[in-house]
């Protein structure tokens, strides 16, 4: 059995030896060098654009402002849309109206990006600045100026989900508190930013797209809508390496529209590469919500309702509403409910638009609902953890209708897991008993130690569907071809494990090849924790069916039903003497002689392919629990001891799976921690340096104790839920548990992540 | 400006004539083609870039070509010396200390660089040794885990 293995990578020596093949390190002769103007002002009215000294500056090809690219001002769609969404055209390069910092409004095609740059100084625009908005609070004011002009309100849209009468639920509870808990805004932060190069092919009418994204079939469908051109004439390429997703990958954006048509339009090869001050100001982004959040209970603190008022700050445009979809469908996480209500209001802002960053509007759900189980446990000298287990969807209970709606549109339903031996395994693992012995010791000795808490679910693998195609190659070799595109993943290692064990075929005999949109017609993308759960039993029936297509061939020609497959050859059952080559299956099925007939029996063309569609997400889940302790007069947090319990169903590769769980950890700690998007109020980007913005080295990320549950997913046969984005989820939650628990005898009170020396200070009572 | 420069790079020596605004970084990924090098941020701070020059660990983004004038850089490419994976190498992968590997190239030299001044003992060191570069898949633990691995 290869699922299950914890095998190392096929990918690492390539990676290891600095023969990688990211876009930028691509052989793409000739390319030409793009660079962007972008706006420098948050909102503004173009007036006028003089690009004539650039045009004539060394080395430059051409330049283009929008005005004068008009054919491709088609807005870039939002991906999850609501019928009561104002949506504003989001446009490749705006001609008229900019709405954030950093917006491309002209690109430069130049022999390098030295004088590509050289030429973007030289271009004068004649901007008129408009008023800004650049928080949710500052969008929903009264008398707020609008963020798009001609706009009535800055209200992208507003949703309520409902589950019996939170209203009357919360009126007759013995209890309720209520409490404002904010989450900044943060980036993904690939260590690879994003990048596009594409080349015309006149004599076949096709271009080549290369793209950093994690959707290359979803670029290529937009694509095709914009440029008006067949999907087959667009052919869209994730290179086989691409340094990180963590979601701004998976959006589609204008620098992706521009670049492949001003090199149509050229009929030369062009290529842009992000760099890190672009990505500070035109990736999408994702966190910034507030959450007005209340909560009924009776003495027991068992919860009773659960409403959350939720300002989502969608940025200049709506992308989509997946995030605050996820958010609002998140809050009530792995706890019973009996009366919800949670309202959205995601408005427009002069920022970055937003959309998911690992996590993906999970983070701050979480963040509202564990800090409320908190303050209930305070409200009622109750033990957070017991309060917690009281509340606990049990083992017995699933599939378990939480009575909202989900994002992907079914009835949010969770179709597994063990909560409470999660939260008991954390306990177990942090010692809990013990830890709060040793928090009383610290107290007496003027030590501020707390230990903080958090449970959450993740709505992972979702549809509609993702696709897989194997094929016996001439070389009577198996290629397992995925839609889906890898930033990092290991797909050429965990797909292959799949086939092997599906097949019967070792996996010496089996490549993965993945993201190109020429190789498979159909694909979504990698996003929302989503491959193991689609394309993983797309590849294990693509596998079962291709082992019968070979046993069939095989006891053809060898005039037997009683074969075995075994390494690359299927023996007659007794006779090892007698047996075929998978090369053998492939000359007479694949290749054939021209003009002669098969022999009887023999079915041609040795290739499947399989779809899989779940008939929803799958839910993951997990605990956390940390120890931190907290220097009251810096403000400054160190984490003692941090253990994760995570639990993703079955498992292909459990040396991948702890990865993913440890590097979404290490995000979560910057999210808990470090990582804040400042804008000023006129919407000017105050951290677009990793000097300002401070992503996690190995000394901020504390050492983890992980444990593992493998509750199977019923949806699919595999079994397997998402592992992506478990370890980000509830770090921010658990760490401000810690610091709020380590600073109660001064009564400071825990509302926003990050947790940043300067707001733990803050959050200290002057008197104290 | 031209500038003319004499510069070995893994062990082979160049004669080149560069612009004196031409980064490192890019002298040895476009003129040179070495492509292991990456930048992640060019501005000194996520290591992605990491080379060493005549013994020191350096940042290829924020350092001129015409700066390593009679230098001798090393880049990742050198590592796998007759084409297997050397120990710090073999270490990563067996630890899983790599996801994207945009980062890896960077680290490797950093730590290559640090353990030539001497063994890594413990995981704290170790944590300060790779804290002058950014990951961000792993979470760092399997890195950790591979210097301790290569000095013991």
């Amino acid at each position: 059995m290869m699922i299950g293995a914890g095998i190392t990578r096929r990918e690492d020596d390539r990676l290891l030896t600095g023969h990688g093949r990211y876009l930028d390190d691509l052989d793409i002769p000739d390319a030409l060098a793009a660079a962007f103007l972008r706006s420098p002002h948050a909102h503004a009215r173009i007036n006028g654009m003089d690009l004539s000294a650039a045009r004539s500056a060394p080395g430059v090809v051409a330049v283009y402002s929008g005005a004068d690219l008009m054919e491709i001002q088609k807005p870039l769609a939002p991906k999850v849309l609501h019928p009561d969404l104002v949506d504003f055209p989001r446009l490749p390069m705006p001609p008229s109206e900019v709405h954030y910092v950093g917006e491309p409004v002209a690109i430069v095609i130049a022999e390098n990006r030295y004088l590509a740059e050289d030429a973007l100084e030289l271009i004068d625009v004649d901007y008129e600045i408009l008023p800004a908005i650049a928080s949710t609070a500052a969008a929903l004011a009264p008398d707020a100026p609008m963020a798009h002009s001609g706009a009535t309100s800055n209200v992208a849209v507003r949703l309520v989900q409902r589950s019996g009468n939170a209203e009357k639920a919360l009126d007759e509870a013995p209890h309720r508190l209520s409490e404002e808990f904010f989450v900044m805004r943060g980036g993904g932060h690939s260590m690879e930013p994003r990048a596009v190069a594409a080349r015309f092919e006149p004599s076949l009418g096709q271009v080549t797209i290369w793209d950093t994204t994690q959707s290359p079939h979803y670029a290529r469908q937009q694509l095709s809508v914009i440029y008006g051109m067949a999907e087959d004439d667009i052919r869209v390429v994730a290179p086989p390496d691409v340094g990180g997703g963590f979601g701004p990958k998976a959006q589609f954006y204008g620098e992706e529209v521009v670049v492949p048509w001003v090199a149509m339009k050229l009929g030369r090869t062009v290529k842009w590469v992000e760099d890190r001050q672009e990505n500070f100001v035109s990736a999408m982004m994702e966190r910034s919500q507030t959450h007005r959040i209340e909560v009924g209970f009776d003495s027991s603190g068992k919860l009773l309702a659960l409403r959350d008022f939720v300002e989502h700050d969608q940025g200049a445009y709506c992308a989509g509403l997946q995030v605050p979809s996820i958010t609002t469908a998140t809050v009530p996480g792995p706890y019973r409910v009996p009366d919800i209500q949670i309202e959205l209001v995601a408005c427009y802002t002069n920022m970055v638009p937003t959309s998911s960053v690992r996590g993906a509007g999970r983070p701050q759900a979480v963040f509202a609902m564990e800090r409320m189980m908190d303050r209930i446990a305070e409200y009622l000298d109750l033990d957070p953890a017991e309060v917690r287990a009281r509340n606990l969807i049990q083992a017995d209970e699933f599939p378990y209708r939480v009575g909202i709606m989900f994002r992907d549109g079914s009835p949010l339903t969770y179709d597994s897991g063990n909560f409470p031996a999660l939260l008991s395994g954390a306990l177990e693992r942090i010692d809990y008993s013990a830890a709060r012995e040793f928090q009383a010791q610290a107290r007496a000795s003027g030590r501020y130690v707390g230990i903080g808490l958090a449970v959450y679910v993740e709505g992972c693998g979702l549809g509609p569907y993702e696709g897989a195609k194997i094929r016996l190659t001439n070389r009577g070799k198996l290629l397992v071809t995925l839609a889906a595109a890898a930033q990092g993943q290991g797909y050429e290692t965990v797909y292959a494990q799949i086939a092997a064990d599906a097949t019967g075929v070792d996996m010496e005999h089996i490549s993965v090849v993945t993201g190109d949109t020429s190789r498979i017609p159909f694909g979504q993308g990698t996003f929302a924790s989503r491959i193991t759960a689609t394309c993983g039993p797309a590849v294990h029936d693509a596998g079962l069916r291709m082992r019968e297509r070979l046993l069939d061939t095989a006891s053809r020609i060898l005039g037997s039903d009683a074969v075995t497959l075994s390494g690359d050859r299927v023996s007659m059952d007794g006779d090892p003497e007698k047996s075929v080559s998978l090369s053998d299956i492939a000359r007479i099925a694949n290749i054939g002689k021209h003009g002669i007939t098969l022999p009887e029996g023999i079915k041609p063309g040795i290739e499947t392919m399989s779809y899989f569609a779940p008939s929803r997400a799958a839910y993951a889940s997990g605990a956390h629990a940390a120890l931190v302790e907290v220097d009251p007069l810096t403000g400054g947090v160190q984490v003692l001891k941090y253990v994760i319990g995570h639990d993703c169903g079955n498992v292909i590769n459990p040396l991948l799976v702890d990865g993913q769980v440890l590097g979404g950890f290490a995000h979560g700690i910057g999210n808990a921690l470090y990582e804040d998007t400042a804008y000023d109020a006129q919407g000017q980007p105050q951290t677009a340096s990793y000097l300002d913005y401070p992503l996690v080295s190995a000394v901020e990320v504390p050492p983890v104790s992980l444990f593992h549950l493998h509750t199977p997913s019923p949806l699919n046969p595999l079994g397997v839920k998402g592992a992506g984005e478990g370890g980000t989820i509830p770090a921010p939650a658990a760490i401000a548990g810690a610091i709020e628990d380590a600073l109660r005898p001064l009564r400071a009170r825990i509302t926003h992540a990050p947790t940043t020396p300067a707001r733990v200070f803050a959050a200290i009572p002057r008197e104290s | 400006m031209s500038v003319r420069i004499a510069v070995t790079v893994n062990s082979k020596s160049y004669h080149e004539t560069v612009d004196d605004r031409y980064t490192l970084a890019d002298f040895l990924r476009e003129r040179l083609r070495l492509t292991g090098t990456h930048l992640g941020c060019e501005h000194g701070v996520c290591g992605a870039c990491t080379v060493i020059v005549d013994g020191a660990s350096v940042r290829s983004c924020l350092m001129l070509a015409a700066q390593a004038d009679g230098a001798s850089v090393e880049t990742v490419e050198s590592l796998a010396a007759g084409g297997d994976l050397n120990p710090v190498q073999r270490a990563f992968k067996e630890n899983h200390a790599l996801q994207c590997g945009f980062c890896t190239s960077g680290f490797l030299m950093s730590v290559t660089a640090a353990l030539r001044e001497g063994p890594v003992r413990s995981a704290d060191e170790a944590r300060e040794v790779l804290s002058g570069n950014i990951c961000r898949c792993t979470g760092y633990r399997g890195m950790v885990q591979a210097v301790l691995d290569v000095s013991s």
